[in-house]
């Protein structure tokens, strides 16, 4: 455990900490966004593997990492599309239908995987970006500011999220429908329409967060996810529904991965420990949906289909 | 004699419409949900350069070719059959359990645990002791999930998903140390000795791989029907899921229910736990694979069948029978199309959503026939 406290790996934890995060707050920002609105997304997990998988395959074959993500993106937002028609036409019980993408993102990544690449090869992962002076600054500079372009990204998109919902009209029709649809409704907001724009976005950066993970591993697998977008899901209720919040909890489970990684890399954690490990951020989560369950303020609307005839 | 007349012609109208229509909405509309999603899956094999028609050719040779066919797809039915009887416990008692994966491998561990600390117990009292060490297993790890919704308001889909991660690298982290077969040899596999031959479920007669845990999983599903339909326990949980709150006012306890439906849905994937240790040719417990190699992730496929049998676990005897001769039928086509079998795993997916989305328009159906024959 001594080889652990040392700074250099302190160091490296705490960097591997931001960038463990980014998937994390990119998906949870998207899911707070939705269910602001009123809506559950609880295909989180596959729209992550689809749109992890979407970024590896368009990486690996065009060689640039940028293209990947932006047809991350696109896939997140075709989901968002469908998960949009599913639960604002068709009514479906926002619960289970979540869990029917995380099957059908788990199955098809997997199939699309062995039948398009079969052998894991990695891809070259973006380049790390310094931010000039800031990335200079001893150990501070290794944290923070010496990251790919996409974990920056996320980060930027905390307050930007937060600007949206609080201070601009869509942001203020989004809490509406989410709050109460009815009232909304006769005030003359589209709220369909709403709700749909906010599931697409929120399924668009499930999309970016897949892409942010398999950028970071480098490599695909089947699964790749492992319950990440599932706990991006607690991390909403975790930050009270507000995007700040929000990134409390990814940068706690960006920790926590962070260390479990970093303890197998010195073989701190091998073998049958190492499986122990690995049940720590699932723990973590149960804890964190215990000491935040009596929290107050979830959307008024929260999984209630509008229709306007009843 | 008139009205009377058009009384017992009005009773006769809602007797089609309850009797016949109904059921008819309720079995034609999740059909369509079936042939949209193998719609779905043609195109997929289309553009994986597969002929469609040969797949499902292979698919359905697979599952139903010939007799060793057929009881392999009621092996792989068993613990979808298991797990959906759960889910529709849960589910009609208003509680989403999603954890059967891991409810499956406690009941295995449990279950795995007694056999080794009692192999010589006779044959008699060993596998109906494995059997309920499986649902007590599973119907713990149901529990957990259950308690924290009723008394810390903890999301049951949330907490029962955390519960599945942290089974399987307990599974893991069991056969890497506490129950790995104790050999000479340096290699070390995920695995536990083999078990007392006084535990393997016994076979059936018929010359086939089929076991006493079909009959089990049979024999589940219909005290699973009498539970929900046919008891007061089974009235009052499916109170609870249709209206929480009236149900309070009337005097039940939720709370209670709750636990009990989360761990009533757990002890029914726990036996499928044990079934698939003492049922499996290699009679022991093994993660080859990992932990969904060991479940062959029953505990998703489950809740497809339990929601394509309606919620109703009779229903979902025949729904898990269907989505076995999938499984099964996924192997063949892997093996003579090499379209890999994962492709099973996304058509589920394609057939909850469409399901569930088919639900609203089931129902308007329904009404629709209802208006009809009242009119």
């Amino acid at each position: 455990m001594s080889q652990f406290f040392t700074t250099t790996v302190l160091i490296a934890t705490f960097a591997s900490m931001i960038r463990f995060a980014a998937p994390f707050l990119l998906a949870a920002l998207g899911e707070t966004v939705g269910q602001r609105a009123g809506v559950l997304n609880l295909g989180v997990e596959g729209v992550m593997l689809l749109g992890a998988y979407s970024c590896y395959y368009v990486t690996l074959n065009s060689g640039s990492a940028l293209t990947g993500v932006l047809i991350a993106l696109m896939v997140g937002a075709v989901m968002g599309v469908v998960y949009a028609v599913v639960t604002l036409v068709f009514h479906a019980a926002q619960g289970i239908s979540g869990i029917g993408v995380f099957l059908f993102g788990l199955g098809f990544t997997d199939l699309l995987f062995q039948k398009q690449v079969g052998t894991p090869i990695s891809i070259d992962r973006p380049a790390e970006f310094s931010v000039p002076l800031l990335g200079s600054i001893p150990w501070i500079g290794e944290v923070f500011f010496q990251h790919s372009p996409l974990v920056f990204l996320a980060f930027a998109l905390v307050p930007t999220i937060s600007w949206m919902i609080n201070r601009t009209t869509f942001g203020l029709n989004i809490r509406a429908v989410g709050e109460t649809p009815d009232a909304a409704d006769t005030l003359g907001v589209k709220v369909n329409s709403i709700r749909a724009a906010a599931i697409i976005i929120g399924n668009s950066m499930a999309g970016l967060a897949g892409a942010a993970l398999v950028l970071n591993t480098g490599i695909f697998q089947q699964n790749l996810t492992s319950g990440q977008g599932f706990i991006a899901i607690a991390l909403v209720y975790f930050g009270a529904w507000r995007a700040f919040g929000a990134m409390g909890g990814a940068l706690l489970f960006g920790l926590v991965s962070a260390i479990v990684t970093q303890w197998k890399t010195l073989g701190i954690v091998a073998g049958s420990t190492s499986a122990l490990a690995a049940m720590l951020p699932a723990i973590l989560t149960i804890v964190v949906l215990v000491l935040v369950s009596k929290r107050i303020g979830a959307p008024a609307a929260l999984t209630r289909p509008f229709d306007r005839a009843s | 004699m008139g009205a009377q007349g058009r009384i017992s012609g009005g009773e006769s109208q809602t007797l089609i419409v309850n009797r016949i229509l109904r059921p008819l909405a309720g079995l034609v509309v999740p059909l369509i949900a079936v042939a949209a999603a193998l719609a779905v899956g043609a195109v997929m094999m289309l553009l994986l350069g597969a002929n469609p028609l040969e797949g499902y050719r292979a698919l359905i040779g697979g599952a139903v070719g010939d007799s060793a066919a057929l009881a392999d797809t009621a092996l792989r039915a068993m613990p979808l059959m298991l797990v959906g009887v759960g889910i529709c416990v849960a589910f009609r008692a208003g509680v989403i359990n999603i954890g059967g994966e891991g409810q499956i491998i406690l009941g295995a561990i449990a279950s795995t645990v007694v056999a080794l600390a009692l192999p010589d117990l006779p044959r008699i009292i060993l596998v109906p002791l494995v059997l309920i060490a499986g649902a007590v297993g599973g119907g713990f790890w149901g529990a957990i999930p259950g308690a924290l919704k009723a008394y810390a308001g903890v999301n049951e889909i949330l907490s029962t998903i955390m519960l599945n991660i942290i089974a399987a690298q307990f599974l893991s982290f069991l056969l890497q140390d506490l129950l790995i077969e104790k050999g000479e040899n340096g290699i070390k596999i995920q695995q536990t000795q083999r078990l007392s031959e006084n535990s393997h479920l016994p076979l059936l007669p018929g010359g086939t791989r089929l076991h006493l845990g079909v009959l089990v999983a049979i024999l589940v599903a219909v005290l699973g029907y009498f539970l929900l339909f046919r008891s007061a326990r089974g009235l009052r949980l499916r109170s609870v899921g249709h209206n929480p709150d009236a149900s309070r006012y009337a005097g039940m306890e939720v709370n209670k229910s709750v636990v009990e439906a989360l761990a009533l849905s757990g002890a029914c994937s726990g036996i499928g736990g044990a079934v698939l240790v003492f049922g499996s040719t290699s009679h022991r417990l093994i993660a080859e694979g990992g932990a969904a190699g060991f479940t062959q992730s029953a505990g998703f496929n489950g809740i497809v069948a339990a929601l394509f049998g309606g919620l109703h676990p009779i229903y979902t005897i025949f729904s898990s029978f269907l989505f076995g001769g999938m499984l099964t039928g996924g192997v063949d086509l892997q093996r003579e199309l090499q379209v890999p079998s994962a492709m099973i795993v996304a058509l589920n997916g394609l057939i909850v959503i469409f399901v569930v989305s088919s639900l609203k328009l089931q129902k308007r159906l329904a009404a629709r026939w209802e208006v009809q024959a009242s009119a």
